[in-house]
């Protein structure tokens, strides 16, 4: 079975924000709902890095410990989703999250918050696969239909990679040896004595 | 017997010397640490360039230690990569807050049922009423007392619902039955939260003069507060098990209030609120600081609840109607009944109430008791 997993390679990340773009034109993400962003360090600095960030899927997921209503679910693909019957806006998820990932849009009442809303590695949510009610809460299903997520299929330089975390862990691991020498490897003179 | 070789003076000097630096030393030989960090900087320093640092492992340290950059996207927290927080904010309220602290409730609910059965109702001394009444509450007094005591059970209700519904309810209602109950649970705390709160603050404005501790209330605790036995130590207007009541209300209550009101303003960033910060990290704060407080409070409510229902007789009397009979306020607040007698202000039976709260309106009662 597939252990879904996002992968952002800091090293190709040139800030373009396509990522951001595509998921939110694909999911038609509500104004104020951002699932990915792009966040640079040391902008503008020699040595800035950029990187996509989202919902990274945890394992033992913080969310999913937190939430009073207990709507978090594991799917077999290893992909966190939600039922947004059964959150409240509570914002514990958004307190819990190391990567700020879950999102609320504002209700008129107050500024309260409403129900949240986080990326699902495009794999919908627990409504019927593909249907419009899934749709309209979730956004579209692309795992039903046999496709990854778009933001990682979008990406122009391929930074952002999306898929069965082997397979993800293999192209990083070719990619990191092909470039070669310090300081990608680093630490393999020490080990190898040159 | 031998004379002693120095003089007075002498050994003073040196009694008073050696106490000022032991003194002296105690308060700066815990600081020598400090000098290694002083001193040791260079040193440490040598030792980490000989062992080659990896450049970008100290970049993903910041990272990971949650380094603030440049994002595109807008929002709480936007720019940040990694927040450490939530981690010390799950542990803290999945473990201490959620497993321990809600025992401290059904530990008192216990201490309670236990006193109630072994020593039960604390009743009036006399079998007899005189039919005098003494005014205690005003009209002010009880109506913001009950409008903040059934805010209080609503909230007390909805918010342990909230805590523990995960626990408790879930297997109970089902996760869309208790999803539509704690969805309710929450805005209904939302709405009563600042009700609750404004009561509170009329309740300190309105209170605090008659709660300052004095020596009575010392006297009043060494005599366990007339929980045990027959004694009925002496009172004022407030005792000393009231006092510290409201000081808990004063304190811990106003820490529950700031920080449920922290907690329902609103996150996004276009909308700002003056002098409150709604950033990640002090939400993470007062939820916790919400949560203690509120079950804290809750279990010591609890207390407060049955001395003034079930546990004292004819102490409801005096919240719910205002006046308390005399034998009752001779009976636990002896030092108050005697001003209030000098004062003129005990009602003979038949007498029509609320006259003293209509302003303007002076009875000379002393002339009318011939008995007290």
């Amino acid at each position: 079975m597939a252990r879904m997993k996002f992968l952002c390679d800091a090293d190709r990340c040139i800030e373009c924000n396509g990522c951001v773009t595509a998921c939110k034109n694909e999911h038609e993400v509500p104004w104020g709902v951002n699932r990915r962003r792009v966040v640079t360090l040391d902008d503008g600095q020699p040595g800035e890095k950029s990187i996509s960030v989202a919902c990274m899927h945890c394992t033992d997921a913080p969310c999913q410990a937190v939430c009073p209503v207990d709507c978090f679910y594991t799917t077999d693909d290893g992909i966190v989703l939600h039922d947004k019957n059964l959150c409240i806006g509570c914002g514990y998820c958004f307190y819990a999250c190391p990567f700020g990932a879950p999102q609320y849009p504002q209700q008129t009442s107050f500024g309260a918050r409403g129900k949240m809303d986080k990326c699902t590695f495009c794999a919908g949510g627990p409504e019927d696969d593909m249907s419009q009610v899934e749709y309209e809460r979730y956004g579209r299903n692309r795992i039903a239909e046999g496709s990854l997520p778009l933001c990682a299929e979008m990406c122009a330089t391929k930074a952002l990679i999306a898929g069965d975390g082997d397979e993800v862990a293999d192209i990083y691991r070719e990619r990191v040896l092909r470039r070669g020498g310090r300081p990608q490897t680093w630490g393999w003179d020490t080990a190898y004595e040159g | 017997m031998a004379k002693s070789k120095m003089s007075k003076s002498k050994r003073r000097k040196i009694a008073l010397w050696s106490t000022f630096l032991v003194l002296s030393l105690s308060l700066a030989l815990p600081l020598a640490s400090y000098s290694i960090h002083w001193l040791g900087a260079s040193a440490s320093a040598q030792d980490a360039s000989n062992a080659a640092v990896n450049p970008k492992s100290k970049f993903w340290k910041q990272v990971r230690g949650g380094a603030e950059g440049y994002s595109a996207v807008k929002g709480e927290g936007a720019n940040v990569l990694v927040q450490s927080g939530g981690e010390d904010w799950r542990q803290f309220r999945e473990g201490p807050i959620m497993k321990k602290a809600p025992w401290a409730i059904v530990g008192m609910a216990v201490l309670l049922l236990l006193y109630h059965l072994f020593h039960g109702k604390n009743r009036l001394d006399v079998n007899s009423l005189s039919g005098r009444m003494v005014p205690r509450w005003n009209t002010f007094e009880r109506m913001v007392h009950w409008i903040t005591a059934f805010s209080f059970i609503a909230l007390a209700i909805t918010g342990i619902s909230m805590l523990l519904g995960k626990q408790l309810l879930i297997p109970v209602l089902g996760p869309a039955g208790f999803a539509s109950w704690a969805g309710i649970s929450m805005s209904v705390h939302n709405l009563i939260g600042p009700v609750f709160s404004i009561g509170i603050a009329l309740m300190i404005v309105m209170w605090i003069w008659h709660n300052f501790p004095t020596w009575t209330d010392v006297k009043w605790f060494a005599k366990g507060g007339g929980l045990f036995g027959k004694a009925h130590p002496s009172a004022g207007r407030m005792n000393g098990g009231e006092k510290v009541w409201f000081w808990i209300l004063m304190t811990l209550g106003v820490a529950v209030c700031i920080s449920g009101i922290i907690m329902v303003a609103p996150i996004y960033p276009q909308i700002n609120i003056p002098f409150i910060d709604t950033s990640r990290g002090i939400m993470q704060q007062a939820t916790i600081i919400h949560a203690v407080g509120a079950v804290i409070w809750t279990a010591i409510a609890l207390g407060h609840i049955y001395i003034g229902t079930a546990g004292t007789e004819g102490a409801l009397e005096g919240m719910a109607t205002g006046y308390v009979s005399e034998e009752w306020a001779n009976q636990h607040h002896d030092l108050w009944f005697e001003k209030m007698q000098q004062k003129g202000k005990v009602l003979l039976p038949g007498e029509p109430r609320g006259a003293q709260d209509q302003a303007g309106t002076v009875y000379n009662r002393q002339t009318k008791h011939t008995t007290t």
